[in-house]
């Protein structure tokens, strides 16, 4: 099955070519460290998710590319088609002169409607050239105007039109300290918006990547495509093809209805976190030696402390003992910064996976309740090594991960509300008080249910 | 890709406006090397065939023919725009683009807004409508006009008023140079306090600049050209205030570096709309984030650096400078002083090699010592243009909300008044047709709301900051 990508404003579109650009070099490259047979297996698994065979014998990405001004679309069709190893189709994109100026409501009440029969065509388009749909990946920022609001309205265009396919979106949340002044109201209004329509979203913190590029690659001068080349490594891991099934013969062709069937039991709780590890410099890699042990214990502690990386982890955070199933230990808890799953999916890349020893993962005292701690975890395996990685493990959480980032967005916007700052902005473009006070509610709502978990 | 036009009024508009020509050239120039006509330069310019007959269609691509400049150039007396088309840029103007008269506005509001408004309505309105109409997707006006006199300030409002109504879709931003304390026009207070309340009511941004700031600037670099440090030379193309000439055999006006300064101001302010980079930062995007309440709209601003050393390897430290000078007083473009006054919001525009890391970096190191509104603690707007100016490797624009332009419109009041109370000068006003006592005591009045507001907002700085209670809701 195929992935129809929907690449939307400046940051969908720079982060897609880079996702793109590090599955093709995956593919290409000759750290397999495998059979060649898996390593074809893997090519054509590859290749049937994310391409389309040309008549040029260069595989054309399945993607829409969509903006409302031209500068971005351009600089991204010339730079893939420049790598030689992959290119957009050149009529797969859509977009206009004037952008949306950060405003959410611009994207989502005028953009949106006026554009919505040409970008649906697009899609339709592309999901027509797939053999068979597997769903739709739309890639975003909820900071700005058009990725946010054209982004959400889109994603509800794509639910109108695709009722039973499986919708992931990729939602980046910018820097705490401001690209823009009212991306809280953007990202307030984007996040409550998707929640209605989309399966799931699976979220990259601007300033998390950040920290990683750093700390662990000691970049010392960090661009936004050293960021985003991270961000699409770390969706590489968990996109590229796996087996699903612990005897699995065949590649999964599945990955977003696999996905979406572990890690979301209940429309209430779609935030999805990503942890990879391990991530450093290329010119480290060849010096350092991973043992699965090594990785899952730190994966799983970064899980349980709540981590954003893999240095700095406390490990003085613990689950709760069984023993103590009392309400205080609600407070304790919190106390301790214990993060609380639904459910978890830990994906490993590389040499020995069948060895590497999952248990710790399906201890039930990380879990909520609702579910059977079997049903609550899955593992996907591959032994073919992924980007230059002997060994790479992913973690994609649906847990108390984004509970703070979430309440801090919201608490910030609603504090520029309550001074009604900017709101003349959005209601130009017919998003009233109410349409916010919805948004906001909504929202509280999800926050309060990710908390008492 | 949109386009701007710039509507140039008066004396003083013109001269800027004749000064930003010439460096956008020289700009799109330094960018653009196999001449062809890209939708970059489309922003500012059409691409002309002149050999055909009449207008001239516009050519869309392919080689560049003939520029002409997306501008509208009205003067009510004939000597600036007359000097400019006998100057080096007179084939970039196009003679269906001006609007002058003879006599001029003898330094008064009313006859450059009320009579001369009314003689050229028609005309102006359908010299507008043309270069609109040559436009593929207008974005922006940019009006240019000085405060103080009659025709910029009186004339140049009155425009502003026609592109609301002509073109409401279309932005406003205004750069209006505001009179110094000793100025030479006596009735600069009346002019400048009548021209404000259009600008209250009808522009979507205004950039503040004053004389003095630009005159310390310029005294600045003369100071370092002068002083000849060992090893550091400048390159003498990088000065903020640097005309784009080849040929320097014209002498330079005297105005000619301040006008450079403002003329940088607005190529720096278009800059991500023109050109690639990793964050754009369009005009609507500047509007969106930078004015809050609808009558806030005053942008303060500064460029740096103001030249640039002829050294090739630019330590980091020297970078970090550019950002804490971009907060200091002496860079900004009006007589005002930020850090110590309350910001409502603030853009930083950075262009050249650049990367998010030292924007951050930079952003974590000033923000301690800027006191922001408590519902924007964290507002900051950032774009990163990868194109620099030209001379430069890198530069910062960076344009703020704040309650600093406060003194400066107080001290506008205060002049006006001075000569209201006495009726000075006043019946020069009241003789002409359509102009009323009232027209003084509205105008007046929509400056001390306007200052009011900017008081309400001082009086927040500093106080406690509860956050507002949440939404409850209902386990």
């Amino acid at each position: 099955m195929s992935l129809v990508t929907v690449q939307l404003g400046q940051c969908g579109n720079q982060i897609g070519r880079e996702v793109f650009n590090a599955i093709c070099s995956d593919v290409h490259g000759t750290h397999g460290l495998c059979s060649k047979k898996e390593n074809e297996s893997y090519h054509d698994a590859c290749k049937e998710r994310f391409f389309i065979e040309a008549e040029s014998g260069v595989p054309v990405a399945r993607a829409v590319l969509v903006d409302m001004e031209p500068k971005v679309i351009s600089q991204t069709l010339s730079i893939a088609a420049k790598s030689g190893y992959w290119k957009y189709d050149d009529h797969s994109h859509f977009c206009q002169k004037q952008g949306s100026g950060n405003n959410w409501a611009n994207g989502y009440t005028v953009h949106g409607p006026r554009h919505k029969e040409a970008i649906m065509n697009l899609v339709q388009k592309e999901a027509e050239k797939c053999d068979r749909l597997g769903g739709f990946f739309t890639i975003m920022s909820m900071a700005g105007g058009t990725g946010s609001g054209l982004g959400a309205f889109v994603t509800q265009c794509l639910r109108d039109a695709f009722p039973s396919s499986f919708i992931l979106n990729h939602v980046i949340w910018p820097y705490g300290t401001g690209e823009v002044i009212v991306q809280n109201y953007n990202s307030v209004l984007t996040l409550s918006h998707l929640y209605q329509s989309s399966d799931a979203l699976l979220v990259h913190e601007n300033d998390v990547i950040h920290k990683i590029c750093a700390q662990l690659m000691h970049m010392k001068q960090i661009s936004f495509k050293d960021v985003n080349q991270v961000i699409a490594h770390q969706l590489g891991s968990v996109f590229q093809p796996t087996y699903t099934a612990e005897d699995g013969i065949h590649y999964s062709r599945n990955p977003l209805g696999d996905l979406m069937e572990t890690l979301v039991p209940h429309p209430e709780f779609k935030m999805l976190g990503l942890r990879n590890i391990p991530q450093m410099p290329e010119n480290s890699l060849a010096y350092s030696t991973f043992s699965w042990p090594g990785l899952i214990k730190h994966l799983r502690q970064m899980l349980i402390a709540n981590a954003k990386m893999e240095e700095g982890i406390d490990w003085q955070v613990q689950p709760p003992r069984p023993g103590s199933s009392v309400p205080s230990s609600h407070s304790t808890n919190k106390l301790l910064h214990f993060n609380t799953s639904i459910a978890n999916l830990v994906i490993l890349r590389g040499k020995d996976t069948h060895s590497a020893d999952l248990g710790s993962f399906r201890d039930p005292s990380l879990y909520t309740s609702w579910l059977n701690p079997q049903d609550a975890f899955s593992a996907w395996k591959t032994p073919r090594a992924f980007n230059k990685y002997e060994k790479s493990a992913s973690l994609v959480s649906n847990s108390q991960f984004l509970l703070k980032p979430l309440d801090n967005v919201v608490r910030k916007a609603w504090n520029m509300f309550a001074s009604k700052a900017y709101v003349h902005q959005y209601t130009k473009y017919g998003i009233e008080e109410e349409d916010f006070l919805d948004s906001f509610t909504a929202l509280e709502q999800v926050i309060s249910s990710y908390t008492i978990l | 890709m949109t386009q701007s036009v710039v509507v140039q009024v008066g004396q003083c508009g013109n001269q800027v406006g004749c000064r930003f020509w010439d460096l956008a050239l020289r700009e799109h120039a330094a960018v653009n090397k196999k001449g062809i006509y890209d939708e970059a330069l489309s922003s500012f310019f059409r691409n002309v065939d002149t050999r055909s007959a009449g207008d001239g269609p516009g050519i869309y691509k392919g080689k560049i023919c003939s520029l002409k400049a997306r501008a509208l150039l009205i003067d009510m007396e004939e000597g600036v725009v007359n000097e400019i088309l006998q100057g080096p840029l007179r084939d970039v103007f196009d003679s269906k683009q001006l609007i002058t008269d003879v006599s001029g506005s003898g330094n008064n509001w009313a006859v450059g807004h009320k009579v001369y408004g009314c003689q050229y309505q028609e005309n102006i309105v359908e010299k507008l409508r043309k270069t609109a109409e040559h436009c593929d997707c207008l974005q922006c006006f940019f009006v240019i006009h000085s405060m103080g006199g009659g025709t910029g300030s009186g004339l140049g409002t009155f425009v502003l008023n026609l592109l609301e109504d002509e073109f409401p879709e279309v932005y406003r931003f205004v750069t209006a140079v505001y009179p110094s304390g000793e100025d030479d026009v006596i009735t600069s207070p009346y002019n400048s306090v009548l021209a404000m309340k259009e600008l209250n009511e009808h522009a979507d941004c205004v950039l503040p600049i004053e004389n003095e700031s630009l005159f310390d600037i310029v005294n600045k670099i003369h100071q370092m050209m002068n002083s000849g440090k060992l090893g550091s030379t400048v390159k003498p193309n990088s000065l903020v205030t640097s005309s784009a000439g080849i040929t320097k055999a014209v002498q330079e006006k005297p105005f000619d570096a301040m006008n450079n300064i403002v003329a940088n101001l607005l190529l720096n302010l278009t800059s991500s709309a023109r050109f690639e980079g990793s964050l754009n930062m369009d005009l609507n995007e500047i509007s969106m984030n930078l004015v809050p309440f609808p009558r806030l709209h005053y942008l303060v601003s500064s460029l740096t650096p103001l030249y640039t050393l002829a050294d090739v390897n630019v330590p980091s430290r020297r970078l970090d400078q550019m950002f804490s000078d971009a907060f200091s007083r002496d860079h900004q473009l009006i007589q005002a002083d930020p850090k110590h006054s309350l910001y409502l919001a603030c853009a930083l525009l950075v262009r050249g090699n650049v990367q998010v890391s030292d924007l951050r970096r930079n952003i974590e190191r000033l923000k301690p010592s800027l006191h922001f509104v408590s519902w924007n603690q964290e507002g900051w707007k950032t774009g990163l243009c990868s194109v620099p100016p030209v001379g430069h490797s890198h530069s910062l624009l960076a344009l703020a909300n704040n309650t600093c332009v406060k003194p400066t419109f107080m001290e506008l009041r205060d002049r006006f008044m001075r000569l209201y109370k006495k009726k000075a000068h006043l019946h020069h006003y009241l003789q002409v047709d359509g102009m009323e006592q009232s027209c003084f005591s509205e105008a007046v009045l929509s400056l001390s709301d306007l200052i009011e507001e900017y008081n309400e907002l001082d009086a927040t700085k500093g106080g406690p900051r509860a956050d507002p209670s949440r939404l409850k809701i209902a386990v």
